[in-house]
């Protein structure tokens, strides 16, 4: 099962290699990584995105927790959070597929960023599990080059609203 | 907390730091990174250095230094080389928690990543084998990190840290400084409020009918062996330690059970298999001790532990107690009823009766537990003993009874041969008035056995007792016992004369062969407070019982009297 932790993190040199090198020495694997300094400059947030049971996330938030420069491990419920990640698409289209390439983008509330002859450049964000749809559409074009971010969460404040 | 006075070098300044700490000694080898720290180092009046032979030995002194005194162990290392020389003893400090500060320098920071002279990448060569490391790129930025390194290697689950040094930052002038004095003495720093219902925790002690204690090396590091004692001898409850945890509870005591895991006493891993409840003070379920989930099938089980990480790791428990364990035995101790328990302790009794350690005596050979009975009782089992790893660990573990805490010192998780001398040599530092016995194997003591060296320029007096079989004696049992007799480079065909290699060091030495000869080498090993080495030839097959297979658990306890069964 998929598990989404946020992880604030003294913004050091090194703490990242600290953290990644955790999982790689306790044989956890990371399913995706993104960092990003938060409003304040000491303190920077990572979100990780692991595969595993109930154990291997405790586990998981415990060892983190040994590290000195980890300051707080968030277990993002999906329910109670939001959970986005970006990605830009460059794709083939052509004259004939032109229109039906552009309608799927509007359908799909993605953002066009350049548009050639022969290419679409495209960027969309949305949960992991719509950023995984939009490429597998785009797909049969022809995909000529993409980049993830990597997930990212964050949790309602309302946590009864759900 | 910082304060501003006169600037001085970052090197003065480092000096400076570790007075104030209370640091006395350090165990360190010089070379061009660090020099600028050197340099103020030679006008210290409260600092001993000790200058050793190979980096390694530097940091397993600072070690046993460590273990034996339960302060802050320090070691000194010049960039490169001399900074990875430190590793396996990091890594032996992490798995034992050990607080251990290691300094090296680094090329100066203009230099960094450029593949200069003597340069390694220290820090991110150690970041998965200290608690905490950092690299130091301004003088300024010093005595902060000083402050939170001494913290974290003596706070909590204790560890190893290291401080990386660039040469220009041992130059640089600075102002800042710390305002509060750091300490290196045991249990000074802050520990964290007991967490868990003690009062809950100790009714399920009450309600046991065979409750057994099982102590770690975190009721050395706790300095918890009275509150232990008092928790055993309330609820009457039998204790059996790991091989970390030896001295913690008294040897001697009659609700002892020894040692248990793979090596243990046959009476403590029966016991844990019929005890209905057990205690873990301070130790990990290490693989050596409970293998599978079925350790000690028939108990509830109950875990003590400061770190958090520990709880459900690799056995689960049923009632858990986060915190340092002797706050934590205070606050179960009011709620812990005495029991009766006649018949647990009488079953305990039978169990030691029929399941002694044993050996054969028989023949003329001379047995390493026999020797090592003598020196047990020759030193009133008042001795510090280190030991390297193999055989040898194994028979110290069991014949030399421990009664009194940090006076068994072992690399026990990571199981470093190579350890024992300097260890022995460190502790000897620290208690020079104790006797400080380094029990070695022909194998092990080659490792780091240019130490030697180290005793005679300081005219330590460590005794050495070399057991040789002129083999990698636990290598060859495994071989004889599982790899039907293939000895696959297990035997030495090659050994110095290591009693004219002590002499050369002027450490008098003695060899001893015949069953005859084992008074007069322990009157001659034995005899004044000065160094001294003996050789004993023990017979090549002679093996460690009891035993758990490798990967087995506590069922498949294989005693000396099976041993004709494995054979067939």
């Amino acid at each position: 099962m998929k598990h989404t932790l946020s992880i604030l993190v003294n913004n050091h040199p090194g703490v990242m290699s600290h953290v990644s090198g955790l999982f790689t020495r306790r044989g956890y694997n990371i399913d995706s990584i993104a960092v990003g300094v938060t409003d304040n400059p000491e303190v920077s947030s990572m979100t990780i995105v692991l595969n595993g049971d109930d154990f291997v996330v405790g586990q998981v938030k415990n060892q983190l927790l040994k590290l000195p420069d980890v300051l707080r491990v968030q277990d993002m419920a999906y329910a109670s959070s939001v959970q986005r990640e970006l990605v830009l698409v460059s794709f083939s289209i052509s004259e004939s597929n032109r229109s039906e390439a552009l309608t799927i983008c509007n359908g799909f509330d993605v953002k066009i960023l350049e548009m050639t002859e022969d290419s679409l450049l495209i960027e969309f964000s949305g949960n992991s599990r719509q950023v995984t749809n939009i490429i597998a559409v785009l797909k049969p074009y022809g995909i000529r080059e993409i980049s993830r971010t990597g997930q990212i969460a964050i949790a309602y404040r309302n946590q009864n609203a759900v | 907390m910082t304060s501003t006075t006169e600037a001085i070098t970052g090197g003065r300044l480092m000096v400076e730091l570790l007075e104030e700490a209370g640091v006395e000694i350090v165990f360190g080898y010089p070379g061009g990174a660090i020099l600028p720290f050197y340099d103020e180092l030679y006008h210290s009046k409260k600092i001993k250095h000790i200058l050793v032979r190979h980096e390694q030995g530097a940091i397993h002194m600072a070690e046993g230094y460590a273990r034996s005194t339960g302060k802050l162990g320090v070691c000194i290392a010049t960039s490169g080389p001399g900074a990875t020389n430190l590793i396996t003893g990091l890594t032996d400090a992490k798995m034992d928690s050990i607080p251990i500060l290691a300094i090296t320098g680094q090329v100066a920071t203009d230099a960094i990543g450029t593949d200069a002279f003597q340069e390694a990448d220290i820090f991110g060569i150690t970041i998965p084998i200290t608690k905490y490391n950092a690299l130091i790129k301004k003088a300024d930025d010093l005595a902060r990190h000083f402050e939170e390194a001494i913290k974290i290697a003596m706070g909590g689950r204790p560890g190893p840290v290291l401080l990386d040094f660039p040469k220009d930052v041992q130059l640089e002038k600075t102002s800042v400084r710390k305002a509060s004095a750091l300490k290196i003495a045991p249990h000074h720093y802050e520990r964290p409020k007991v967490k868990g219902d003690p009062q809950e925790f100790a009714d399920a002690l009450n309600q046991a009918k065979r409750p057994l204690l099982y102590v770690g090396g975190g009721a050395i590091n706790s300095f918890a062996s009275a509150e232990i004692k008092a928790l055993a001898e309330k609820a009457n409850a039998p204790v059996t330690t790991t091989l970390m945890g030896l001295g913690a509870f008294p040897g001697t005591h009659p609700l002892s059970v020894g040692m248990l895991g793979m090596h243990g006493t046959a009476y403590a891993n029966k016991a844990v298999l019929e005890c209905d409840y057990i205690l873990n003070l301070g130790a990990r379920f290490d693989d050596r001790v409970a293998k599978y989930q079925d350790f000690a099938p028939n108990a509830v089980r109950a875990h003590v532990d400061i770190d958090a990480a520990e709880f459900n790791k690799r056995i689960n428990v049923d009632h858990i107690l986060h915190g340092d364990l002797k706050d934590a035995i205070r606050e179960i101790l009011p709620f812990v009823k005495g029991g009766d328990r006649a018949d647990w302790i009488s079953r305990i009794q039978t169990l030691k009766k029929n399941h002694p350690l044993d050996y054969d005596n028989n023949g003329e050979s001379i047995k390493p537990q026999d020797f090592l009975n003598r020196v047990y009782t020759k030193t009133k089992g008042e001795a510090i003993v280190s030991t390297d790893v193999g055989q040898h660990q194994m028979w110290a573990a069991q014949y030399y009874l421990f009664d009194k805490p940090n006076t068994w010192l072992t690399s026990g998780g990571l199981g470093t041969m190579g350890f024992g001398l300097p260890a022995a040599i460190g502790a000897k530092f620290g208690n020079p008035d104790k006797t400080v016995i380094c029990v070695t194997g022909d194998g092990s003591f080659q490792m780091c056995i240019q130490e030697l060296a180290t005793i005679a320029q300081s005219k330590l007096g460590v005794k050495i007792l070399l057991f040789n079989n002129n083999f990698l004696g636990m290598v060859r049992q495994w071989q004889e016992l599982f790899y039907e007799e293939r000895f696959s480079e297990s035997q030495w065909s090659y050994n110095p004369n290591f009693v004219k290699l002590a002499e050369a060091y002027d450490i008098p030495a003695m060899r001893i062969e015949k069953k005859s000869e084992i008074d007069k080498g322990v009157e001659f090993f034995l005899k004044d407070s000065g160094s001294a080495l003996i050789e004993v030839m023990i017979p090549a097959e002679e093996k460690v019982f009891p035993m758990i297979p490798a990967g087995k658990s506590q069922q498949d306890l294989i005693e000396f009297k099976d041993l004709g069964k494995l054979k067939k």
